[in-house]
């Protein structure tokens, strides 16, 4: 998926194939059990992110300027290197689906074990968002209002100009 | 190395990070980019939810009857911060397709190549 996205030229596609690319993302939350986070993939990725790709190709264009060779050698190298020394840095992690992995070990048995009697709500990531993270979800609110703003003031300096 | 399968989920999300990464440097249209930063950003998404799967867990959810049975959850802090990464990530493109619109109207094209060439005219 991700390397049809990186061969067309056609943008109109690869905004599609981006779409799709972010609802299989979101099913692979689900099998992740991270059923939170997949209903916001597949909403925000899958939803608002093609409308806004396919808001910008209708005001500016969708197709790619094609021509040059296709493959271009010092990304590639930078690429894989950049992968082999990640995939080296992997050896180390633990095991996928491990209990015992560091990341099980140290404020989660906690929240799960605490939050349902601490917050009296079910669905522990909900009570962490929204309830022991609370502010941290209000910073996000003010990235997305700020991000509104910056959208917005660009635009409008686009619309005077037209006048 | 007998440890080598188990570690797949993480060289999957590598293969995605770095197709992402490489159409972010490699690719000259602007919107193309954005696209690319889009899957390199699911590809971190990923790294995160999957470090959080136990195996044979369920999802953070309490089950209020569970039958006197142990009932083993999936690491729930990873979702809340993966939760706030991808609206924040929303914001960023967001931001980012209007900076190209404008770009499109001032220069008349998207193609990085371009934008260079009538900078160095002007």
């Amino acid at each position: 998926m991700a390397v049809g996205i990186l061969r067309l030229h056609n943008l109109l596609a690869v905004v599609m194939l981006s779409g799709i690319y972010s609802l299989i993302s979101a099913c692979l939350f689900v099998t992740l059990d991270a059923v939170d986070v997949a209903f916001t993939e597949a909403s925000v990725g899958g939803g608002i992110a093609t409308v806004l790709m396919l808001a910008t190709l209708g005001l500016t264009t969708d197709r790619e300027k094609t021509g040059k060779g296709n493959l271009r050698l010092v990304p590639l190298a930078v690429v894989t290197i950049t992968g082999a020394a990640l995939i080296y840095g992997t050896l180390d992690m633990p095991l996928f689906g491990d209990p015992t992995a560091p990341i099980q070990q140290h404020v989660a048995p906690r929240y799960i074990e605490e939050s349902p009697r601490a917050t009296g709500i079910p669905n522990i990531v909900t009570s962490v968002l929204a309830s022991y993270r609370g502010y941290d979800t209000m910073g996000e609110l003010t990235v997305i209002f700020t991000a509104g703003i910056g959208v917005v003031l660009i635009m409008a300096g686009r619309r005077r100009r037209e006048d | 190395m007998t440890n080598l399968p188990g570690l797949y989920n993480y060289w999957i999300v590598i293969v995605l990070m770095m197709t992402g990464f490489y159409v972010v440097i490699a690719r000259g249209n602007l919107i193309k980019k954005i696209v690319g930063l889009n899957i390199f950003q699911t590809s971190v998404f990923i790294l995160y939810i999957s470090m959080g799967k136990i195996d044979g867990g369920t999802a953070p959810i309490i089950v209020a009857d569970t039958g006197g049975a142990e009932v083993v959850y999936s690491n729930p802090l990873p979702h809340v911060l993966i939760l706030t990464a991808i609206v924040v990530g929303i914001a960023t493109t967001a931001l980012g397709l209007a900076l190209i619109v404008r770009i499109k109207e001032a220069y008349g094209t998207v193609e990085e190549d371009e934008i260079f060439a009538k900078d160095e005219q002007a």
